[in-house]
């Protein structure tokens, strides 16, 4: 029985409430009160408790507090409460019953214990973030939701195939470590097809190369609000499940060090700076799939604490462009710059979270990166180490110098919007203040962390190497940048991975189809003239006017008795 | 026991020993006594009350006889072999049942639909007629003697040509029907006659128990098998087996729809459990010629039928001739249980006989309903009346299912268990694994013709100029009991299928021999 309350029924309670609320202060301070309520649960829960209901002869586990999913769950709510401030001034009940469903689901998720369970809140992500970007109500918008929404729920098809074949081997349905077998795939049975196959779905939501494109193609597309919180949750969620499930598998950590690397790329030539940051964050991610990989208890911390980082610097930073997308009607570099001028503190909330991402020293990137790349290096991954090291400084390059480069200064677009509103601004605020703390004072969310931490951040050496790395990169910015050699922001359309299944598999498969249906033609050709020619003789046999329908005269049909006691007279004296 | 049998029956006999009789006696009596009357008004309630009594009574010697064991009278006292004897055991008790029960429901749609069809002054006369035909197929089956047999065909043939003729008030041709089913008719009796002949001729008995004591003792010959010969074909005609069917789709199409309705559900199954009751209890099916002509000539002729049939009845544009020639079909499916001379066999040959007596009845009804209010059965002229009678149709489309054998159709079991005949026999021999799949392939036509009949009635425009209504209630309570039948049997298969098993095994025990000399019964 259940005898703990699952801090993800508050929200689903308050998402069936939100609609009776009139839109306005009422509801806004609702929706605020709720993730203080959930997490003031999830703080109070203590860990080693677990609920258990039965489902279908199955017993799901509701609840496995631990303290690798109260990190998890905790960063969410804070995540929520701040999305929710930023969007104080939404009077959309789709996206806010959208939010609350969505955050319900990913705090739910990363609490349970089995892995049916998993899979429910899995599609609740997946279903309740879609509304967010079809809350944009555009065409454009339907068709990025609906490629995201087949991306999302074939995450969760897959995953619950693997669960299935997992059951069936091993008759446990329990969420715990798996090892990913790493024998050829001939000799594989159900349970190795199983495992990767969770593996896989855990991969798609985490967007690992080659099955990212969902994330830069969805999250720019979601409403101002929307992108905030989206950027919170599902990948993080993945992040959550892969240090679950495959903490210390080693091709995490290849996978992981690919991914710190090729967004950098597109994140330079990109123009629309929300999906310079959709790629940024696909970067972030791959920090934190090279910390499980690498599985040490040094590495995990430094992915929970990246994570919990992660999500409230991404976040402002998405709160920043969101907020200058709000007041001009555009996030494309190309037609921004200048706005210091009008829009200050905006500015300087997006210089904080881009000197967090960067990692600069007394900023939270600085404490929560370090433990991951130090785990490498003290791991011997020096390749692996060196590959971080750069994908750093890259993050500086694209999210810490060309985010407020090119929105706030750059050359000046003309642009002289409006401050942003207030309540953006205290969302803002307040994780700026939260980026700073975490950077100044670690201590206290290292005493979350799943693992006991004996680190010390603030030697001469971490603060120098880091400090030569960001240097040298603003110089490498610089450089390019005055000698024009710097890719301009360009109004472009940039071809990503995406071009295979967007351009290149349909125009194959339109080819195939061709001949298939070529082919196909001919064969249901012959088939339906010999048919046909079937059907016209059995007419001319069988229709109305043919012989076997006709009304015969009594003579015939004599004749046909005859016959017939002929035949059995013969039959039967000869047998 | 036949002593004290003597001597019972003069002191104590209970209304209920006379059931067997009464179960003819009430409708042969109720002919007459409405020509006498001559009253219109009192026709059918006359003829209505008598076919109820006729069901009340079958419903009970079912009940008697369902878990195995025989019903026996000796007519006026006389003991067979001399005297006629009237034997029901589960077999006929059923076909009874089926018949009294087809009988009782379609009066009241009779009743609607001969105004509208028949002139109201041959209505008396009608209804004597119908209760004629009625006992005449009752007897056929009640009887226990062969001559007497006959005697009843030639009762409910007779009457059936005037039926049948009587549907010229509507369109002339159907004289000619008439005429031909006459010819046809006269000439299978005959054969049938022929048989007896040439059977009494080799056994000097008439009784049926009697005839099968003696060719068991006296072996066969060849008298006593072109006997065989002219009782298959003669019975054969009248159960429209291919290619004798020539005469039925045109009896049906042309008579009265009442008529039509109970034709198709009865008399065709009438002359075939004769046929069934000649084969296993008169003759033996373990006679190698029973055996032979069974299998070499039924089988394939059924198989034929049920393609052929099926793939006139597809091209049909006449909804009614398209159910006749569907019945031909189906005729097909019967004999083929019959012919595989099994108990799963001929357990399906019965219950599909009872089966499609309820949904052809229920269809051809439709039909009556149709040719009430649209004047017609052509498909022309049922377009679209799927939306102006939805009752009726919804009633149709029932009866097309459970025609398909779509499951949760009363249908569908018979079908079902009929696969289940011809895959058993499988190993046997490859034929009847081909025989299975022949079953279902031509389920697959029923599927065209019956869809076919669907997208007239609800796809097709409706005439602009049709003042078609729904049917009346004396029309649609018939339709609808039969259709709630259909699905009824379709989920509760229990009592059916029981009755039948118990049916099929009677029947395959072959004669349970006179009563006179217990010790000699089942000596074969």
């Amino acid at each position: 029985m259940i005898d703990i309350f699952p801090p993800f029924v508050i929200y689903i309670i308050a998402a069936l409430i939100v609609p009776f609320i009139p839109a306005g202060r009422l509801r806004s301070t609702f929706m605020l009160v709720i993730p203080v309520v959930g997490a003031w649960m999830i703080w109070n829960t203590p860990t080693g408790l677990s609920a258990v209901v039965p489902f279908f002869g199955f017993d799901l586990t509701l609840m496995r507090v631990d303290k690798l999913a109260t990190i998890f769950a905790l960063v969410f709510s804070l995540a929520a409460f701040l999305a929710n401030l930023y969007a104080w001034h939404l009077r959309d009940t789709m996206q806010q019953v959208a939010a609350l469903l969505y955050a319900g689901s990913a705090i739910g998720a990363v609490f349970v214990g089995d892995l049916i369970s998993l899979f429910f809140f899995w599609e609740g992500t997946a279903i309740a973030s879609v509304f967010l970007i079809w809350a944009r109500r555009t065409e454009g918008a339907f068709w990025t939701g609906m490629r995201y929404l087949i991306i999302q729920i074939g995450s969760g098809v897959i995953l619950i195939a693997g669960v299935a074949m997992y059951y069936a081997s091993t008759g446990s349905i329990g969420f715990e470590a798996m090892t990913l077998p790493m024998t050829s795939p001939i000799t594989w049975g159900a349970l190795e097809i199983g495992i990767w196959m969770i593996f896989l779905s855990f991969g798609i939501k985490c967007a690992f190369p080659l099955l990212h494109n969902w994330l830069q193609d969805a999250y720019p597309a979601a409403t101002v609000t929307g992108t905030v919180v989206l950027s919170a949750f599902t990948t993080k969620l993945a992040v959550y499940a892969l240090a679950r499930g495959f903490a210390g598998t080693e091709i995490l950590i290849y996978i992981g060090a690919i991914m710190t690397l090729f967004p950098i790329f597109y994140a330079v030539i990109e123009n629309d700076l929300r999906r310079v940051l959709a790629y940024s964050l696909n970067n972030q991610l791959g920090f934190m799939v090279v910390g499980i990989g690498i599985g040490t208890e040094l590495a995990l911390n430094g992915t929970a604490a990246h994570a919990f980082a992660h999500i409230l610097y991404k976040a402002l930073l998405f709160m920043s462009v969101g907020a200058v997308l709000f007041r001009t009607g555009t996030a494309k570099g190309s037609e921004l710059g200048g706005l210091y001028k009008t829009m200050p503190l905006t500015m300087i909330f997006c210089c904080v979270g881009a000197a967090s991402i960067s990692a600069f020293p007394l900023f939270s990137g600085f404490v929560t990166k370090s433990l991951i790349v130090s785990a490498a290096s003290k791991e011997h991954y020096y390749i692996i180490w060196g590959i971080l090291l750069f994908a750093s400084a890259g993050v500086f390059h694209h999210s810490g110098i060309k985010i407020p480069y090119f929105a706030f200064f750059a050359h000046d677009s003309g642009k002289r919007p409006k401050e942003a509103p207030t309540h953006m601004l205290w969302a803002m605020g307040i994780t700026a203040a939260l980026c700073i703390l975490v950077g100044v004072f670690p201590a206290p969310l290292y005493e979350l962390l799943p693992y006991e931490v004996n680190y010390e951040n603030y030697t001469t050496t971490h603060v120098i190497t880091q400090l030569q790395l960001l240097m040298g990169s603003a110089l490498a910015f610089t450089v390019l940048t005055v000698y024009k050699i710097y890719p301009p922001e360009l109004k472009s359309v940039n071809l990503d991975f995406d071009w295979t299944y967007r351009r290149f598999l349909p125009a194959a498969l339109r080819y195939i189809s061709f001949l298939v249906s070529a082919t196909f033609g001919m064969v249901t050709g012959a088939i339906n003239a010999f048919a046909a020619n079937m059907v016209h003789r059995l007419h001319h046999s069988h229709g109305p006017d043919g012989s076997r329908a006709a009304s015969w005269p009594s003579g015939a049909m004599v004749l046909s008795i005859a016959a017939l006691l002929g035949l059995a007279l013969f039959v039967i004296f000869f047998s | 026991m036949a002593d004290t049998a003597q001597v019972v029956e003069h002191t104590a006999r209970t209304l209920r020993d006379h059931l067997p009789v009464l179960q003819v006696l009430v409708p042969f009596v109720t002919a007459p006594l409405i020509v006498l009357l001559g009253s219109r008004r009192l026709a059918w309630p006359l003829a209505f009350i008598a076919s109820a009594v006729a069901l009340v009574i079958s419903f009970i010697m079912l009940m008697e006889v369902r878990e195995g064991g025989m019903l026996t009278y000796t007519m006026g006292g006389w003991a067979p072999p001399l005297g006629i004897e009237y034997r029901v055991d589960a077999a006929n008790a059923f076909v009874l049942l089926l018949i009294s029960l087809i009988g009782t429901v379609v009066l009241p749609f009779a009743y609607a639909s001969f105004r509208d069809e028949i002139k109201s002054r041959d209505h008396t006369l009608m209804y004597a007629c119908w209760m004629l035909c009625f006992t005449g197929l009752l007897g056929m089956v009640a009887t226990g003697d062969a001559f007497n047999v006959f005697v009843f065909l030639e009762i409910s043939s007779l009457s059936t040509y005037v039926l049948v003729a009587m549907g010229a008030d509507r369109d002339r041709r159907a004289l000619t029907a008439a005429y031909d089913y006459l010819i046809m008719g006269t000439i299978g009796a005959t054969f049938f006659v022929i048989g007896l002949g040439m059977l009494y001729m080799a056994t000097g008995t008439l009784n049926m128990a009697d005839m099968a004591d003696r060719i068991a003792d006296q072996g066969m010959n060849r008298t006593v098998r072109s006997g065989f010969a002219f009782i298959m074909v003669g019975m054969g005609l009248k159960v429209a087996m291919f290619p004798l069917h020539l005469w039925l789709p045109k009896a049906y199409t042309f008579a009265p729809s009442a008529v039509t309705v109970f034709l198709s559900a009865t008399a065709t199954k009438a002359a075939l459990y004769v046929m069934m009751r000649f084969t296993f209890s008169v003759y033996n099916p373990d006679f190698a010629f029973a055996t032979n002509t069974l299998e070499i000539i039924f089988i394939p002729l059924a198989v034929i039928a049920m393609f052929s049939a099926s793939f006139v009845a597809v091209f049909q544009t006449n909804f009614k001739r398209m159910l006749a020639y569907s019945s031909i079909a189906q005729v097909g499916y019967m004999l083929l249980g019959v012919a595989l001379l099994t108990d799963t066999g001929l357990t399906a040959a019965i219950l599909h006989m009872f089966n499609h007596g309820l949904t052809k009845g229920l269809l051809f009804m439709g039909v009556g309903a149709y040719v009430l209010r649209a004047n017609g059965s052509f498909y022309t002229q049922i377009a679209g009346l799927g939306r102006k009678m939805p009752i009726t149709t919804g009633a149709v489309v029932i009866g097309g299912l459970s025609l398909i054998g779509v499951p949760g159709t009363a249908g569908f079991i018979s079908k079902w268990i009929l696969v289940e005949a011809a895959l058993e026999r499988a190993p046997e021999h490859a034929m009847f694994l081909a025989i299975a799949v022949a079953i279902v392939l031509s389920s697959l036509l029923a599927v065209v013709y019956v869809w076919r009949a669907f997208e007239v009635l609800y796809l097709s425009e409706p005439d602009p100029n049709s003042t078609a209504t729904e049917a009346p209630l004396m029309m649609l309570i018939p339709m609808w009991i039969l259709a709630g039948g259909c699905i009824w049997f379709g989920f509760s298969t229990e009592l059916l299928h029981d009755t039948a098993v118990q049916a099929a095994n009677g029947l395959l025990q072959g004669s349970q021999g006179m009563l006179v000399i217990p010790d000699q019964g089942g000596a074969h």
